[in-house]
């Protein structure tokens, strides 16, 4: 199955099977922030806590494939502790990766545009993250992916507001 | 194996089933969209190589050819669902503007403050969104048909929701549960209520022989590209006395016998609700579609189907027992073939997507009806359907892709 393991990838499947920082944080502190895949119905439920412009706090819920899942769980361990600047630019990056930018496609991801996208990303570590590169050869999986990503940044934008 | 009922060599007839690709194309989505025959290929083809034209008063002979072509697939549509007129038949671009059509014009006109629409749990977006946007506006009420556990409607109170409603919208097969639904039963509680009933075909009538007048509908819709015709065609069918009160539904050309600069005289039925030129060459594929349903004999299609669907619960129960769950009544002779499925907590994409490396085509997601989904406490399904070209190979391939999920999804 060379082809799906492009796609599931043993780590995704880790993410998967063993997700990390799931469940629901108290709101307040907390913020929280939903985002709907309207064509699978998947959603994903993502919990901010800030301390300082640094994210102290985050955690996932919700339902959805091994693909939206994963992706949920790596990105809360990748944006913890970090600033929401740095949050932001890991943003970009995954999304980046993603290839939807520039694609024409993905009009919900348009809440990143207003920032200064002329910054490079590309020295952006993506660590574990490097393995949903795979989502991009499976183009109708790439919304589950980038389903948290995007609930990130609302609930980013929420807390820092 | 196919069937007794259906000839054989039906799969032959689909070019993108044999022979398109590298592998064959294992295709159980045909509740979404069927596959087309080379018939029908072949007659929207030779209408553009022979005789295409604008339809409708063209003094030149090609324009006539086509008005006729369109013309005499209209009364062959007529025919295959029993309609008593040929000019009750009205082209739509698909079911979902067919259901527009009715709850924008007819719901437009006859629908105020007070009023009630009875609609189900079980239906498709398309027989929900329109009466909501139409409640909105006009203040009437929506109300629901439940979906009890075996997956049929709950019609325990269905006196209390049809009094004082006028109109009933019901899907005659749920594309989720592949329930069938008692439309004549419905059809003559809503008539003594004084309710019209329309009825969402789009899943009926490519499976079972369809006669609007015994299943005593008022306003019936349904859609080519899911009986072997193209896309971009579908048709409403009405009682004519129905259409010819009702305001028309688009403006334009076609669709009026006179404009003046103080207003327009609306066309005569069926062209007042076709307006614009119309999508001739589906027209004639879709009429192509009808004759190659007709050829197959739609009891020996219905036959197929039970067969194969039964075949197919049981296979599945044999290989998997209480691993699989097929939603929906558990008697073939009482269901379509659409087996919306969940399968050892595997999410239906990451199930669908496994299917697809080993070439077995099934739909995952909500199906477009959401109110459904929601009762049922799923977020989404994996979803085979059958159809003519389907055999137990189809079947088996089905589950043995099943089974290839489990493992790679185990544990």
């Amino acid at each position: 199955m060379s082809g799906l393991e492009d796609l599931y990838r043993e780590i995704i499947l880790d993410h998967y099977r063993n997700p990390r920082n799931r469940g629901e944080l108290e709101v307040p502190p907390a913020v929280r922030a939903e985002g709907f895949n309207p064509l699978c119905g998947d959603d994903v439920i993502v919990f901010v806590e800030l301390a300082d412009g640094v994210v102290s706090r985050i955690s996932t819920s919700g339902q959805g494939c091994s693909i939206s899942q994963s992706s949920a769980s790596m990105m809360s361990t990748a944006t913890a502790g970090r600033t929401i600047a740095e949050a932001l630019r890991l943003v970009r990056a995954f999304k980046t990766m993603m290839s939807i930018h520039g694609s024409g496609i993905g009009s919900a991801d348009s809440d990143l545009e207003d920032d200064d996208y002329s910054e490079s990303v590309e020295d952006v570590k993506l660590g574990d993250l490097e393995a949903l590169r795979g989502v991009v050869k499976f183009p109708v999986r790439i919304k589950c992916a980038t389903l948290c990503w995007n609930t990130l940044v609302e609930a980013l934008n929420e807390a820092a507001a | 194996m196919t069937s007794r009922c259906l000839r054989s060599g039906v799969k032959d007839d689909f070019p993108l089933l044999v022979g398109a690709h590298d592998k064959p194309i294992v295709y159980l989505d045909s509740a979404a969209s069927s596959q087309k025959p080379q018939c029908v290929l072949d007659a929207m083809n030779c209408y553009y190589e022979t005789i295409n034209a604008n339809v409708h008063r063209g003094a030149y002979e090609i324009a006539a050819q086509a008005t006729e072509a369109m013309e005499a697939a209209r009364a062959k549509i007529a025919r295959f669902v029993n309609a008593p007129r040929g000019d009750e038949i009205v082209f739509t671009k698909n079911v979902t503007e067919a259901m527009n059509l009715v709850a924008r014009s007819w719901g437009g006109a006859n629908l105020g403050p007070g009023d009630a629409v009875v609609i189900t749990e079980m239906e498709h977006h398309a027989n929900i969104v329109p009466w909501q946007i139409m409640a909105a506006e006009k203040g009437f009420e929506l109300r629901w048909i439940g979906v009890g556990a075996d997956g049929q409607l709950d019609l325990g109170n269905l006196d209390r929701l049809l009094d004082g409603a006028k109109l009933l919208g019901v899907t005659a097969m749920s594309n989720v549960l592949g329930t069938l639904n008692p439309i004549r039963h419905l059809a003559d509680a809503a008539h003594a209520a004084g309710a019209l009933v329309l009825v969402d075909a789009a899943q009926y009538v490519p499976h079972l022989p369809t006669d609007v007048q015994a299943l005593g509908a008022d306003f019936l819709g349904f859609t080519g590209h899911k009986m072997c015709g193209p896309t971009g065609i579908g048709v409403l069918w009405a009682r004519a006395e129905l259409l010819e009160a009702m305001p028309p539904f688009l403006g334009g050309g076609e669709m009026i016998l006179d404009v003046r600069k103080d207003g327009f005289t609306a066309n005569r039925i069926p062209h007042k609700f076709e307006a614009g030129t119309p999508p001739i060459a589906e027209i004639v594929g879709l009429g192509a579609a009808v004759d190659y349903l007709e050829g197959l004999g739609m009891e020996s299609v219905r036959e197929h189907e039970v067969t194969l669907t039964a075949y197919a619960l049981r296979t599945l129960e044999d290989r998997y027992g209480s691993d699989v769950d097929v939603h929906g009544p558990a008697e073939p002779a009482c269901r379509g073939g659409v087996l919306s499925m969940s399968f050892r907590g595997i999410h239906p994409h990451d199930l669908s997507q496994v299917l697809d490396h080993h070439g077995v085509c099934v739909r995952a997601g909500h199906h477009c009806a959401k109110p459904l989904m929601r009762h049922l406490g799923l977020p989404a399904t994996a979803r085979a359907s059958l159809y003519i070209y389907n055999d137990t190979s189809d079947v088996d391939a089905l589950a043995d892709a099943l089974g290839a999920a489990g493992d790679f999804f185990s544990f």
